[in-house]
């Protein structure tokens, strides 16, 4: 059997996280495909229901990454967001979903680098923590 | 609904990776795809004809194009829609280069991520809306911020376009690091006699308005209409009255007895002082750090200055002032710091008075300097002198980045050793010799033949000075150890320790190195990612006076386009409140960080003011009733493209 390859969402800020992303295009590094990119332009725009949308409907992890604090292209979006992922995590584990399967990470417009070794990482996690099954009965 | 669908194979650059002719394929069975083609070159004028005519002929109302990042055609494509009449928010791009072709190498996963991809915007292109974009006026001013030879140039450029500037400068005096510096490579100018009449017509002219000693606190608003606050320091001199003519300082009780920055610390001036002769304004100002008035409230029996200033200038009782400027433009030319060589011990700077910064060469070089421009350390003319190539630059652990300079500045001074003391020895330890610029080869040629000893070195090869009595042993991998009188550290150049505080008032970003980072390394090098605010010279990254002057022409024409259009186009992306679902419950107001939203207490309802508000969407994803939509990023835009990704992906596992 093949191996397990994960399949996760990205959202991304369009400031920083986005600008990293294309430049680790530009500059070639080289990362897994398991990854599918949305932009939205704050980190602070990400509802929970987008998260938990994206799970629904089989995505193994959710990324979502942003500025790094103090860097938010609108003051604190950052912030924001950071504070509404922690309590989804605590809910998601309430509803027996691994919490680690969301991730919140802060990617700057430089650090192409450090985005691929974001992505990178979380795949190996997931791969570790296995397909999402969210049964809903009937 | 008419979706067309265009991907790109950019010649190879997505081509190679991706298999776009099955890409191309997919898209057409998706829902409301009328029309799915693959062009060379998207971009290029039969690309964009080509979606014209698609427009056209199939009566097209969506548009998806899979290329390259939006960050950089999206607006290219908008407008290619916007001119057969469909709106251009009706338009969605999908980034299969920087996020596919060049970033994954396996071509049958690479082309199912595509194929993902264009399934999540085809979704997600069936709800956008067409939305307004608004007009607003701009202000007719543009703000220089640094007043050295960056933002003098930009000032002056855009003065005489005719438009209002106010330059800032941190310190008392215009001129910035060029002002220090003797000569200038490879010409060989002297630097002041070059750059002070440029001063003096910063000073002069009609246009500009001229904050020394002054700081940006703040910066509010937007393209076409930035508020500003300035903080203006006391100088505790009215500058009004005072006419330079340097009686206070020489009366003052501390005469000597400062250090004098502008030298490098290598003199001494009082407290109260202009930084160099030539400065503008002239106008004193007194250390507020030294003064023995303003740190202890008394300073001896009298105070000599005002006792010695005919003019009654000195003021005790001036306070800070917050001056507030309303601008069009930015433009940010803020420069650099010089690289600390004492956090390094193997160069023994600060051990001895005989090792030096390439700066502190140049002040002790210049006429008007501590020495008069004798070349001496210890009142001794120094016989051997050793320059040192890389101190803070190319360096993997530190700033791995090259500054650009100090190979022709350490060859200049290379030259003018030669000629102050035509019989010293003269070595520079370097590593590669970087002689890029017009003139530098020959230049560099020219110094070799002056008798200057090229030595080279690793990087990473042993290097340490040892302070020995009155001289100092140079010791380097591979070569005899010199006994030198005098070791010159070709010092880098690094971002200002202010940089990272200062990118977050303007809201730009820094690149990994510190430096101000351009929202395109290549096509925009001048535009940072906030419309309006502009960068030049080496706040951007090291760089030598001509290119800097360069920058900062091209930077004042960007700044002066909004200024001549007299209008700008904002932005559409905004929040929009349902006033039938919003319970006024006031939990979006708190989250606003631009208090946008506005409370209406006689509706209950809250409001937008949609030329304030950033487009964020912190409100939009707080709101309890789901009263707050964000224009492009609505929840149905975004849970569409969600399932257009997954859901396409699952049918090709299965």
């Amino acid at each position: 059997m093949d191996e397990f390859e994960p399949n996760i969402i990205g959202f991304l800020c369009n400031w920083c996280s986005y600008a990293g992303a294309d430049l680790a295009g530009t500059s070639r590094i080289q990362y897994p495909t398991n990854i599918k990119i949305i932009r939205v332009m704050c980190s602070g725009r990400i509802e929970p229901v987008f998260i938990l949308e994206s799970l629904k409907k089989g995505a193994d992890g959710v990324l979502i990454s942003g500025c790094h604090f103090g860097e938010c292209h609108y003051k604190s979006g950052n912030y924001k967001a950071n504070r509404r992922i922690k309590l989804l995590k605590k809910y998601l584990k309430e509803m027996g979903v691994d919490p680690n399967r969301v991730r919140f990470e802060f990617v700057s417009a430089s650090e192409g680098h450090r985005f691929a070794d974001v992505v990178r990482e979380f795949v190996e996690e997931l791969k570790k923590i296995g397909p999402i099954s969210l049964q809903i009965t009937p | 609904m008419n979706i067309g669908v265009y991907v790109c194979e950019c010649g190879i650059n997505i081509a190679a990776t991706v298999d776009v002719g099955k890409v191309v394929e997919e898209a057409k069975s998706l829902p409301n795809v009328v029309i799915s083609r693959l062009n060379k070159y998207t971009c290029s004028d039969p690309g964009q004809e080509s979606i014209k005519k698609d427009i056209i002929d199939f009566n097209l109302d969506r548009v998806v194009v899979a290329s390259c990042s939006p960050r950089m055609h999206e607006s290219t494509f908008r407008s290619v829609v916007e001119e057969t009449g469909v709106n251009p928010y009706c338009f969605e791009m999908v980034n299969i280069r920087e996020h596919v072709s060049w970033v994954h190498s396996n071509k049958e996963k690479a082309t199912l991520k595509a194929i993902d991809l264009v399934a999540g915007a085809v979704a997600r292109a069936a709800f956008l809306e067409p939305l307004e974009r608004k007009e607003v006026d701009v202000i007719p001013k543009t703000l220089v911020v640094g007043g050295g030879i960056a933002g003098i140039q930009s000032a002056l450029e855009i003065a005489n376009n005719g438009f209002q500037v106010y330059l800032v400068e941190s310190s008392p005096s215009l001129g910035g690091r060029m002002a220090q510096l003797d000569k200038t490579f490879p010409t060989l100018d002297c630097s002041a006699c070059i750059l002070t009449p440029k001063m003096v017509d910063v000073a002069r002219h009609p246009k500009i308005e001229l904050l020394t000693y002054s700081e940006v606190e703040e910066v509010g608003g937007y393209i076409g209409n930035f508020n500003v606050k300035v903080k203006k320091k006391p100088r505790y001199v009215d500058i009004e009255k005072c006419v330079g003519c340097g009686l206070c300082a020489e009366a003052c009780r501390l005469k000597g007895k400062v250090l004098n920055e502008f030298d490098e610390n290598l003199s001494k001036r009082s407290a109260i002082y202009v930084p160099f002769p030539q400065a503008v304004p002239l106008k004193y100002t007194i250390d507020p750090e030294r003064c023995n008035m303003l740190k202890f409230g008394k300073c001896g029996s009298e105070l000599l200055c005002v006792a010695a200033c005919e003019r009654d200038a000195i003021d005790f009782n001036q306070e800070e002032e917050i001056i507030e400027l309303d601008v069009g433009t930015i433009v940010v030319a803020t420069g650099f710091d010089s690289f600390d060589p004492s956090t390094e011990k193997k160069y023994g700077y600060g051990e001895s008075p005989n090792v030096i910064t390439g700066m502190e060469f140049e002040r002790i070089a210049n006429a008007a300097g501590p020495t008069e421009g004798h070349l001496e350390i210890n009142g001794k003319e120094p016989k051997k002198i050793v320059f040192i190539q890389c101190v803070g630059s190319r360096d993997k652990d530190g700033n791995e980045y090259c500054s650009r300079v100090c190979c022709m500045y350490t060859a200049k001074q290379a030259h003018m050793v030669r000629d102050k003391i035509p019989d010293s020895e003269i070595f520079v330890y370097y590593t590669d010799i970087r002689a890029f610029g017009k003139g530098f080869e020959e230049f560099y040629n020219r110094v070799q033949n002056e008798n200057v000893i090229y030595l080279r070195r690793e990087l990473n090869d042993f290097i340490q000075i040892v302070h020995n009595g009155s001289a100092v042993m140079v010791k380097a991998e591979g070569h005899p150890d010199i006994a030198a009188d005098l070791v010159v550290l070709a010092t880098g150049l690094v971002p200002r320790a202010d940089s990272k505080d200062f990118a977050k008032t303007l809201n730009i970003s820094q690149s990994a190195d510190g430096f101000f980072l351009e929202a395109h390394p290549k096509l925009r090098p001048l535009d940072t990612f906030t419309d309006g605010i502009f960068i030049a010279g080496c706040c951007q990254s090291p760089k030598d006076i001509p290119d800097a002057v360069a920058q900062a022409s091209g930077a004042a024409v960007k700044a002066t386009i909004p200024l001549a259009q007299g209008k700008v186009v904002i932005e559409a992306i905004s929040a929009v409140i349902n006033e039938d679902l919003c319970s006024g419950c006031r939990i979006c107001e708190k989250l606003c960080a631009f208090s946008a939203l506005e409370f209406d207490s006689e509706n209950k309802i809250m409001k937008v003011n949609d030329v304030v508000c950033k487009g964020c969407g912190s409100c939009a994803a707080a709101c309890p009733t789901g009263a707050i939509s964000m224009n492009h990023f609505s929840n149905k835009q975004v849970i569409a493209q969600i399932g257009g990704i997954l859901e396409k992906r699952r049918s090709l596992i299965v």
